[in-house]
């Protein structure tokens, strides 16, 4: 009896380090990830059917809340800026200098014809707020040695029910995701190419978004220049700064 | 002979009066039933030729291949070369282009922020150029519930439905935000002239319609088409010249490796229409033949009590020396006269019926506010030369074949057992 009830404590245990494990790795990619706040210039190169356009932009982002992107470059799309506030998005035209508000479906409709979509755009949680994870094994990629995790949602508001994601077991970085429905069907997948560090911390600077249920080779996206914990004012994240 | 059954048709109403109601009824329900799904077949083939088919419409292959997701990024370029190449060689057809789009339409407040915003279903036509027969031919000017036609370039016209629902007025500006043609985000802002109403759910639901050359501006789709679409000049549409447009089209200029050449598409293979018409086709040989049946079996019976209560007539006629044949002979006259009278009722009636709905149609709009097909709101029958034979001929057949089966029995009668039979 007493080598049943060691055998069934060594295996809550374990399962509990585990969980642990997965909790902690999270709480790593987290610390890279996020941060008080920050300043991202970037390029985005969308590869559409006949052409390829490349499109750069920069963004202010306060904690998971508050982001305000203004596109630079090319002609066609600079002076567009977006606008999100908590679950509120809002897209500025300088061509019609009107600005509008995106919810409902439209949300998931891509962005500049990229394979993200402005939920995509939107979503800056915390992996460790918003999913539960579990490690399934270690892999390698690229001769780098990945651990996977297995991500299953604990919120409802979110738009991947699942993710499956590669993280380096030492810079703490997905180096590939693969985003899930509810239905368990794959949506989106991430590769990334080549991660640098900023600040102490791996950040990705080169990743591949593949949006599964498009054709097409995906969208290619590059961080020119990245700081954290800068002086950002307030008046960049309301409605005003739209139309200066 | 005939004279002499005449009489007896008239003056005796038990033995016609029955049958040529019944024949009548049956031919009028035929040709009834026939002219209106033809009608309403006509008028649907005629309205998605007029808004979306076209006699012949053309399209890149990758546009073809995703038509109802409406992918611009796979219009066809070099629009205005096509358009020459068409009206040179094909002359005999008028060939316009169109744009479908989508995306939101958004209302702006006093501010220019968003006050209220709905889905947007686009169509760009030829508003402006001196000979278009665009707006008459998607019957847009009289669609119109409010306001005027757009007369210069940044004008259009959107839904009522929307309008209402919105409280957009007259001279209101609207964005149009969506997609260009290479996925860039495109705004444009129209005034609306005026709000228009097609009685088509399908049509109505966001509808917003502007000038071509607007929406090749705003969707970045400079000397590019969703689609061109062709009308024969000098008739309605036929299938034999649409077949060989097609493959002469084609021929020339379609190359199946090369997914952005341009393919043609004639009105009846576009959509679920291959499919309606067919039936639509099916339908009335379908009706004409149970209708063939049922009548038959129905006259049948009524021959065979008509036999029944002619017994002793026909009893008399045998012993007074009548041949058997003879008497089978006048049945079956007499058959015809009383099928061909039915027949022609019915088809007075049946044509009139046809005729009447012709011109005022039953309004089935309320009814269809939820329907994603492209139906007409007015179901109207159509009088077409057929109508004066689908009925007719069955209705003829019927009668004869039925009492032809039912006299037959004259030919079990024995002649020596008549004075037997006469006695009763």
């Amino acid at each position: 009896m007493k080598k049943y009830i060691v055998l069934i404590m060594a295996i809550v245990v374990s399962i509990g380090a585990y969980s642990q494990t997965a909790t902690e790795i999270l709480e790593h990619i987290d610390r890279n990830m996020s941060s008080d706040n920050q300043v991202i210039e970037s390029s985005m190169t969308i590869h559409g059917k006949r052409n390829s356009r490349t499109m750069t932009s920069i963004t202010y982002t306060i904690g998971s809340e508050k982001s305000y992107t203004e596109y630079l470059s090319p002609v066609r799309e600079k002076g567009t800026k977006m606008l999100k506030l908590t679950d509120k998005l809002w897209i500025y035209s300088p061509s019609t200098d009107r600005t509008i508000q995106i919810s409902g479906h439209m949300l998931r409709q891509s962005v500049m014809g990229s394979d993200m979509s402005y939920e995509d755009a939107m979503d800056d949680r915390k992996l460790n707020e918003v999913y539960d994870a579990k490690v399934i094994g270690e892999e390698e990629i690229d001769g780098q040695k990945v651990i996977v995790l297995e991500l299953k949602a604990k919120v409802d508001d979110i738009a991947y029910a699942a993710r499956k994601i590669w993280v380096h077991k030492e810079k703490y970085i997905s180096l590939k995701e693969e985003l899930y429905a509810k239905s368990g069907q794959l949506l989106k997948q991430l590769t990334v190419s080549e991660v640098k560090m900023f600040d102490g911390r791996w950040y990705p600077t080169k990743m591949l978004y593949k949006d599964m249920l498009k054709k097409g080779k995906g969208t290619e996206m590059s961080i020119i220049s990245i700081k954290f914990n800068q002086d950002i004012p307030e008046y960049m994240f309301t409605k005003a700064v739209l139309k200066q | 002979m005939i004279k002499f059954l005449l009489k007896g048709i008239l003056r005796d109403k038990s033995r016609s009066l029955l049958p040529i109601i019944v024949i009548s009824l049956g031919v009028f329900l035929t040709i009834f039933m026939s002219g209106w799904m033809k009608g309403i077949f006509t008028d649907m083939v005629d309205m998605n030729a007029k808004f979306t088919t076209g006699h012949v419409k053309i399209m890149t292959r990758a546009y073809a291949e995703n038509e109802k997701q409406i992918p611009n990024d796979l219009a066809l370029l070099d629009a205005e070369n096509w358009m020459q190449k068409l009206n040179t060689e094909y002359p005999d057809v008028e060939w316009v282009q169109r744009i479908h789009f989508g995306g939101l339409i958004d209302v702006p407040d006093a501010n220019g922020e968003t006050r209220a915003q709905g889905p947007a279903m686009g169509k760009a036509v030829d508003l402006f150029s001196e000979n278009t027969n665009e707006p008459e031919r998607m019957n847009i000017t009289k669609s119109l519930v409010k306001g005027v036609m757009p007369s210069k370039s940044g004008e259009a016209l959107i839904s009522d439905e929307f309008a209402e629902r919105f409280g957009v007025k007259l001279g209101d500006k609207v964005t149009i935000f969506g997609s260009t043609m290479y996925g860039s985000m495109m705004f444009q802002t129209f005034d609306v002239t005026g709000t228009i109403s097609f009685g088509i759910s399908m049509l109505d639901r966001g509808a917003i319609i502007v000038d071509i050359k607007d929406a090749q501006k705003a969707l970045d789709m400079e000397d590019a088409t969703s689609e061109i679409l062709g009308y024969f000049k000098e008739s309605s549409y036929d299938d034999i010249r649409a077949d060989s447009l097609k493959a002469d089209f084609n021929g020339k200029y379609s190359n199946i490796d090369d997914e952005y050449s341009p393919q043609m598409f004639k009105l009846t293979e576009q959509g679920i229409l291959k499919e309606m018409l067919a039936r639509g086709e099916n339908m009335t040989s379908i009706m004409v033949f149970i209708f063939i049946i049922a009548m038959s079996i129905v006259l049948w019976n009524t021959g065979l009590l008509g036999g029944l209560r002619r017994y002793s007539e026909y009893g008399v006629r045998l012993a007074l020396g009548e041949e058997k044949g003879h008497i089978y002979k006048t049945i079956i006259i007499e058959a015809i006269i009383i099928g061909f009278i039915g027949s022609v009722v019915g088809t007075i009636l049946g044509v009139g019926a046809c005729y009447y709905l012709q011109e005022n149609g039953i309004d089935f709009s309320a009814m269809m506010k939820n329907v994603d097909m492209m139906m007409p709101p007015v179901y109207r029958a159509i009088v077409t030369p057929d109508l004066f034979y689908v009925g007719f001929i069955p209705g003829l057949v019927a009668m004869t074949l039925g009492n032809a089966l039912a006299g037959y029995a004259i030919y079990k009668r024995k002649t020596a057992t008549l004075f037997k039979e006469l006695e009763v």
